[in-house]
């Protein structure tokens, strides 16, 4: 047993591999990319593309070198507004379901607006959202609302899925209210919560760069979508490859960490987590 | 005659009831009548198992008694002695499944009760360790609920019911999913357990070889509505081992009591 496993980004668990299957599995994808990245640079050589329309992978990874400043800078700034896009949304969900769970007249009075404002598409609601709100604030409460209800609705599948015979137990031994949402609920919860998060952590990505986009304006504050539209823009197609694999490795890296973290806080309990000995 | 010297030593020393049902009735939502009318008293220290096929309103017998779910008429009376401070206390119940919480460790599973009793913290460590050698878990404490057997989950539910020093011990077929030799050792840590600790103990089963083997009293229940067919006392020499599950007497008593079992089978009208 390896103690430095992968977390299980798939939802399922096969048979026991052999070491040599999960070679295969890393080192298959590797393969794809190293060709598709061949394929690109021969296309765009022997057709002789000019790069306004279509640079090669040579020509993007230099521009991600020496624009880095800008991109970097750029990439910071949608980072952050993820991350309060996010966090937001994570407290926001949490907090609310508590709520739905504690009061079912408040769970009626607002749920459905909760559905609608999922359903509504976020780049609809973005431009209004930046008539009345400053710039910052409008873009962090887009990646909130599409973040949160993802949040909302797996806490309240969580704090539902109590353990029947559980909650009895509570009840015999004279739990209160605040005793039995911290001792029982939220536990009971956390493995929901975590699964919220993990989809909430992505579309607070999605949420921060559609409002960029619709936001528009330049200045120094202005994140990794906002230069995707400008250098389109420009016909600086190379940097928008660039700014887009930032994004997409943002992505990508957002995904992974919370699922690390959903592993490392379930690993000890939850079927979900545990390893393939059982 | 040694029997009647044991039993009448717990009939001296504990004169009063524990639990004691009048008229009981349990009428679900759907309409169904699951219990009832029942009458049941049950003496401080005995050990009374409700027999019966599922759906006989045995187990609903015994949530009325804990006071998970309440009667839809008649009382059920729980003495409560003097100078307990939460009638929790008084009764510790143990559910047809383990039903621990999974994501903490066998020693704060045991807990449980006590922290939601807001025990000093020192004096809750102390009943926990002392709760967990009683079922022989000691070394098991920092465990978690899925590392461990079916045997020893229910060790560890059996821990925290025992844990708060209840009068009361509600068992809602404890042992009814393990295998065979885990029941029989279970059956007999429960024993002594019983014989040592001396709690009122009302064991439900629909095993009648598990009730005549433990039970001072075994009352039979037959099914739509919940009642009480027939009642049998289990006299024998006390304390029992494994040689009482071998003896004639035992046999003899299981065949009396499954024959009061019988009548309530499906076919048969009443």
């Amino acid at each position: 047993m390896s103690s430095l496993q992968t977390p299980p980004l798939s939802a399922g668990q096969g048979a026991p591999e052999s070491s040599a299957v999960r070679l295969v599995r890393i080192l298959l994808p590797i393969i794809v990319l190293a060709a598709g990245v061949a394929i690109w640079e021969l296309v765009v050589r022997v057709n002789e593309i000019p790069p306004y329309v279509l640079p090669g992978p040579g020509a993007v990874f230099e521009t991600l070198v020496n624009d880095w400043p800008v991109l970097s800078q750029s990439l910071v700034v949608t980072l952050l507004t993820t991350l309060e896009g996010f966090v937001a949304a994570a407290f926001g969900g949490v907090a609310l379901a508590l709520l739905f769970n504690q009061s079912k007249w408040l769970e009626y009075s607002l749920f459905p607006y909760a559905v609608i404002l999922q359903v509504t598409p976020v780049i609809a609601i973005a431009p209004l959202l930046l008539i009345y709100l400053p710039q910052q604030t409008a873009v962090i409460v887009c990646a909130w609302i599409v973040g949160f209800f993802p949040v909302l609705s797996n806490t309240t599948l969580g704090l539902n899925s109590v353990d029947r015979n559980l909650a009895g137990l509570f009840r015999l031994y004279g739990a209160s209210r605040m005793q039995t949402l911290r001792y029982l609920k939220l536990p009971s919860a956390l493995p929901f919560i975590l699964g919220g998060l993990r989809i909430a952590g992505g579309l607070s990505l999605i949420g921060a760069v559609v409002a960029e986009i619709a936001a528009g304006s330049a200045g120094a504050g202005s994140g990794l979508a906002y230069r995707i539209v400008e250098s389109g823009y420009r016909l600086n197609i190379a940097r928008m490859f660039a700014a887009l694999l930032l994004l997409s490795a943002a992505g990508i890296v957002i995904y992974v960490l919370l699922a690390l973290t959903s592993h490392m806080v379930l690993r000890r309990w939850h079927e979900s987590a545990l390893g393939k000995e059982n | 005659m040694a029997e009647p010297a044991a039993l009448s030593d717990v009939d001296t020393r504990t004169a009063g009831l524990a639990v004691s049902l009048r008229g009981v009735t349990k009428v679900y939502d759907s309409g169904v009548m699951a219990l009832g009318p029942l009458d049941l008293d049950v003496r401080q220290g005995e050990f009374v198992s409700l027999l019966g096929p599922s759906g006989c309103g045995k187990s609903t017998a015994l949530r009325l008694i804990a006071g998970l779910s309440a009667p839809t008429s008649g009382s059920v009376g729980i003495s409560k002695p003097a100078g307990q401070a939460h009638p929790g206390h008084s009764i510790g119940f143990v559910f047809q499944e383990p039903t621990l919480m999974p994501w903490t460790s066998v020693r704060e599973n045991v807990r449980l009760p006590l922290k939601l009793a807001q025990a000093p913290a020192t004096e809750a460590s102390a009943r926990v360790a002392e709760a967990l050698t009683l079922v022989g878990l000691t070394e098991f404490a920092d465990a978690y609920p899925r590392e461990l057997s079916g045997g020893m989950k229910m060790r560890v539910s059996l821990a925290r019911a025992l844990v708060t020093d209840p009068d009361i011990l509600l068992m809602d077929e404890p042992f009814a999913a393990l295998d065979e030799i885990t029941r029989f050792r279970l059956n007999n840590d429960l024993l002594s357990l019983w014989r040592n600790l001396r709690k009122t103990v009302i064991f439900v089963t629909h095993s009648v070889f598990e009730s005549v083997y433990l039970s001072q009293r075994v009352i039979v229940m037959t099914s739509r509505p919940g009642r009480i067919s027939a009642e049998f006392r289990i006299d024998t020499t006390e304390p029992r081992g494994e040689d009482f599950r071998t003896s004639a007497d035992y046999a003899g008593y299981c065949r009396k009591v499954s024959g009061a079992l019988a009548p309530s089978h499906p076919g048969k009208p009443g």
